[in-house]
């Protein structure tokens, strides 16, 4: 074997991560790694805790996505003590879930990918950010400022702040809507719309000027996973979740908590993600994808209208077949964007939501609890097992990214070796490898309960292992 | 105008602190625009901050090797290190791990857990390193600045931010200064 380059950290993705690519004699890409680099232990510093307090603890995992923890945290402790919440509770619930999408979605697609679709993969990488598209397209910016906005406000009014709020507790949730922050909620959302619906365009204008890129792009079959309603259609806050292996088939739905018995971990050596498979194809072949392609794919529809236009288009992608191509996820997150906008006006306008009927009150009844629940990168599960008094014994949590871990490797591999030339490396290239990863919009800190940091340094070595080149971007 | 350059980085967090500075929705922009430059931080692609960057932000308790090496980093470059958060001002929720071994923290994590198939715990070469104890940040560089909250509100960061831009010592006080 020649040369390894080492790409540290992957930068504009939550957490960290390192990727490894190994050249051979001639230059070419023989063998690539993704490593995630650390790991926390949530599933064990929780033991002894009482089980009520898991849904602020859970949530502190992540500062991006904390309302899914903490709502398939307080999800898997209603199981506990045995209650079926309110269904104000419930909507109000998923109202900040909506939010949630809203903004993760949002700073996803224009503050951590969009700068390599809207200032070229090769831009300088010195304005090939945020910043850049503010200068660049100051229009664009604000609005994608604003649309991430309205998703934490959502956040801030109903459950009392943006980031790691005490709103959901064991049956239910702390404190009910009034009217004042129901109407400001509903007239920024009807502003946020058209805002989601530029994007779209955005995205599909890029699209059809780089079809050939979007098609090959890290584009290969697997399974996908995600819950879907009762009639089929995409659901993010609770539903039955479906598996569809790679040609299409739905195989398998079953409820959350049976997730035991189709959803196994392997660990590998030189990464601290697991990498989680559908058991009854075995770990060879039971790969699969969640997240927004995840889920496009295995729904039949979406409930609400303008997103189910855009749903029927995204369809005809693959002539109704999965849309394979790891691109299409930014196309995917966009759409589900104006779902979590559309479903939010349709949650604010039900003449529940202002009840007063938000909480059930339960003392721990059962042993075990799971919570599942879409998360923005995917299907999210909490289990947790307690004693008589609600102390937890022991948890368990599979996290969206986790699921995607190994179409992350896949990607990585099909990027780096369609594009990295070693005889003649180019920034560029690297940020193509990059790219991959971005398309799953990974949150490590989640996936391994972790958190990390480092520049980009790639180092050349000849086969003696004398260092022959380094590239630093700082 | 006085450009003041600003370099972030995360470490044992859960990135909600840089989610709580991007909080500041269009006061970011109006920050850039008195002169705030954005240099090295995870949202961008330059990762090491510039010998002189002005503010140094980090996020995040020390837990790693990797962690130790980048907060010296930004001590050396950085003129202004500030803590950002309950995690780098006092270790934060992470040193919930620090009353158990650390094997057996991983020992849960790949081998003992339910859904895990013939587990094992990662060795390989290169992964991070955990440390002993999972430590606040000024146990391992000297800070010069505290923004305490998990995470500090936007109000409270933005605070700072323009009270550096206009040549003054931040200081928060009141509804700002809040410690959950
Ligand atoms: S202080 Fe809180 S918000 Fe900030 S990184 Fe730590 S857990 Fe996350």
């Amino acid at each position: 074997m020649g040369e390894k380059i080492t790409i540290n950290p992957v930068t504009r993705i939550e957490g960290h991560a390192r990727v490894s690519i190994f050249l051979d004699d001639q230059g070419k890409v023989e063998k690539t790694y993704f490593h995630v680099d650390q790991y926390r232990g949530y599933e064990k510093f929780t033991e002894g805790r009482p089980f009520s307090e898991m849904p602020m603890i859970t949530e502190r995992i992540c500062g991006i996505c904390p309302i899914s923890h903490h709502l398939a945290s307080a999800k898997a402790c209603d199981a506990v003590i045995g209650v079926d919440i309110p269904r104000p509770a419930k909507l109000l619930r998923e109202l900040v879930h909506m939010g949630q999408i809203v903004q993760s979605h949002a700073m996803h697609f224009f503050e951590l990918a969009g700068p390599d679709l809207l200032l070229g993969w090769d831009a300088d990488p010195a304005v090939r950010n945020v910043v850049g598209l503010i200068q660049a397209n100051p229009d664009i910016a604000l609005k994608a400022v604003k649309l991430r906005k309205f998703g934490q406000r959502i956040i801030e009014l109903t459950a009392g702040r943006r980031i790691h709020p005490t709103f959901a507790v064991p049956g239910g949730v702390n404190a009910a809507l009034d009217e004042a922050r129901r109407d400001e909620m509903l007239s920024f959302l009807e502003e946020g719309i058209p805002y989601i619906q530029e994007g779209i365009e955005i995205a599909k204008k890029w699209i059809s000027e780089h079809k050939e890129e979007c098609n090959q792009f890290a584009s290969f079959p697997s399974g996908y996973m995600g819950l879907v309603k009762k009639d089929g259609s995409l659901e993010l806050y609770d539903g039955i979740v479906r598996f569809m292996d790679k040609e299409g088939k739905i195989v398998r739905e079953f409820e959350g908590k049976d997730y035991l018995k189709y959803i196994g971990e392997k660990v590998e050596d030189w990464t601290y993600l697991k990498f989680p498979f559908f058991k009854e194809l075995g770990p060879e072949e039971g790969f699969y994808r969640v997240g927004p392609l995840g889920r496009l794919n295995v729904a039949d529809s979406i409930s609400t209208p303008l997103a189910h236009k855009e749903f029927l288009e995204f369809k005809k992608v693959n002539g109704g077949k999965p849309v394979e191509s790891s691109l299409y996820y930014h196309y995917a997150r966009l759409i589900e964007t104006l779902y979590a906008a559309e479903r939010a006006i349709e949650i604010l306008k039900d003449p529940d939501i202002l009840s007063q009927d938000v909480f059930t009150f339960g003392t721990p009844k059962n042993e075990e609890g799971i919570g599942v629940i879409e998360a923005p990168r995917g299907t999210l599960i909490h289990h947790y097992w307690v004693d008589g008094t609600g102390t937890m014994k022991k948890s368990n949590l599979i996290v969206a990214t986790g699921h995607n871990n190994w179409a992350m490797s896949k990607a990585v591999d099909l990027v780096a070796r369609g594009f990295v030339d070693g005889k003649n490396l180019k920034e560029g290239m690297l940020n193509r490898v990059e790219g991959a990863i971005r398309c799953y919009d990974p949150c490590l800190s989640c996936s391994t309960h972790a958190v990390g940091k480092m520049p980009l340094i790639v180092e050349i070595y000849n086969q003696e292992g004398k260092l022959e080149k380094r590239i630093q971007r700082d | 105008m006085k450009k003041i350059t600003l370099a972030s980085d995360w470490l044992e967090g859960c990135a909600g602190c840089h989610m709580s500075l991007l909080d500041m929705d269009e006061r970011l922009v109006e920050l850039i625009n008195e002169g705030l430059v954005i240099t090295a931080t995870p949202i961008t692609d330059l990762k090491v901050p510039a010998f002189g960057t002005d503010i140094g932000v980090l996020e995040g308790a020390v837990a790693t090797d990797h962690h130790e090496e980048v907060a010296k980093l930004f001590r050396e470059r950085c003129k202004i290190l500030v803590a950002l958060g309950d995690c780098a001002v006092f270790g934060g929720i992470n040193t919930m791990r620090n009353y158990i071994p650390i094997e057996e923290l991983l020992k849960r994590g790949y081998v003992n857990t339910e859904s895990t198939v013939e587990g094992k715990i990662p060795q390989g070469p290169g992964i991070g390193k955990h440390l002993k104890k999972c430590m606040a940040l000024n146990e391992v560089v000297k800070v010069d600045f505290y923004i305490p909250g998990c995470p500090p509100s936007a109000d409270a960061i933005y605070k700072v931010l323009k009270d550096i831009l206009e040549g003054k010592t931040p200081e928060l006080k009141e509804e700002l200064l809040k410690y959950d």
